[in-house]
């Protein structure tokens, strides 16, 4: 353990920097924008709220951001009646 | 012509105050008028630096204000004549800067004095948007870590969006000074390098200041580091950093405080 640790912090800094790198460049690409990734969250809820009725709690949304791409997940629990209900019509 | 600078970083802690003295009194000392002024209003510690904090009457609020006159308010410094502090409030609030009463005093003080090295408080709100509103130059000053760059980047943002220059289509002249810098650290990977922090920031380096007890031991003594002891580490960068901030163009060093034998022989003094 002791040794491991010895070997791993060597060159903390390589990361430092390349956490830098990945964070400033989305901070400088939404600058003086509002954040798109937060509009799309949004817009995307609106629509989904328009033909089922979402429950806030019932949405997990994830965000993970990468150096050449972001990935926005939004998961929505649609109750199994509301199909049921489209079926029906 | 007059020159007005803001010594800014985003973060608390990093070494603004200490900049501000420190490159302010290398200035003054090359006999050049220089006042510095604390932004930092209800968090004033310049003066305290400076080791003036029992001459301070009027401050920049009351000059704002039109309470006192300029003259007034500003300490001239028991050192160095060239040498003036316009403290800032400890009573007041920040909402007490007008943008206009700070413009009215920047201009006033332009008309006085050779440099003008306004002391920006830390964070991104009116105090520091005030402070950077009518200069220059800033001197962005960043620890090589990564809450300091990130915060130095954010106030790189706000220098080219939110300054009087930049509403013009104009732009602030910018430079990054590094301080509490450990050559030893970086070179073994454990801290972000020069080179890491400039490329991610992409600006000129004004200076690479080390990290070093001189700094507290002025702080302490209420003298600017470039005064309390000329030959420390911490001295020479900031003076090499003043030279610069006037034009002169100058190898860039890492000043060491490492000693060599005849200097522990002999003690400070042969440094």
């Amino acid at each position: 353990m002791s040794l491991l640790n010895l070997f791993r912090r060597r060159g903390s800094a390589p990361v430092a920097r390349e956490r830098l790198q990945i964070l400033l460049s989305h901070e400088r690409a939404v600058r003086g924008q509002s954040d798109l990734l937060t509009k799309l969250k949004d817009e995307i809820l609106a629509v989904v709220a328009k033909h089922v009725n979402v429950e806030h709690d019932q949405v997990q949304v994830t965000l993970d951001r990468g150096e050449k791409v972001s990935l926005l997940e939004i998961n929505v629990e649609v109750p199994n009646s509301v199909g049921a209900l489209a079926a029906a019509q | 012509m007059s020159k007005v600078i803001v010594v800014t970083s985003g973060k608390g802690g990093v070494g603004k105050t200490t900049s501000t003295a420190a490159i302010g009194a290398a200035l003054a000392a090359t006999g050049q008028t220089v006042a510095v002024v604390d932004f930092d209003v209800g968090l004033r510690n310049l003066d305290l630096v400076m080791g003036a904090e029992r001459r301070v009457v009027y401050d920049l609020i009351n000059v704002v204000q039109g309470v006192a006159k300029l003259p007034q308010a500003l300490i001239r410094d028991k050192r160095i004549d060239t040498l003036s502090l316009l403290p800032a409030s400890q009573t007041r609030d920040k909402d007490a800067l007008t943008e206009e009463g700070v413009a009215r005093v920047i201009k006033e003080l332009r008309a006085k004095f050779d440099w003008v090295i306004c002391d920006s408080p830390a964070g991104i709100e009116r105090g520091a948007t005030l402070a950077m509103r009518y200069a220059d130059t800033a001197i962005i000053v960043t620890n090589p870590e990564v809450s300091s760059v990130r915060d130095s980047d954010r106030i790189i943002g706000l220098l080219d969006s939110k300054t009087e220059k930049a509403e013009k289509g104009e732009r602030v002249e910018k430079h990054i000074l590094i301080t509490r810098y450990d050559a030893a650290r970086a070179a073994r990977g454990e801290m972000l390098n020069i080179k890491d922090v400039l490329d991610i920031l992409s600006l000129p380096l004004l200076g690479i200041v080390p990290e070093s007890e001189d700094v507290l031991r002025a702080s302490n003594l209420g003298s600017p580091v470039t005064l309390n002891d000329p030959a420390s580490a911490p001295a020479r960068a900031y003076r090499d950093a003043a030279s610069r901030l006037k034009g002169q163009d100058l190898p860039m060093t890492i000043p060491s405080d490492r000693k060599g034998f005849l200097d522990k022989l002999f003690g400070r003094r042969a440094a």
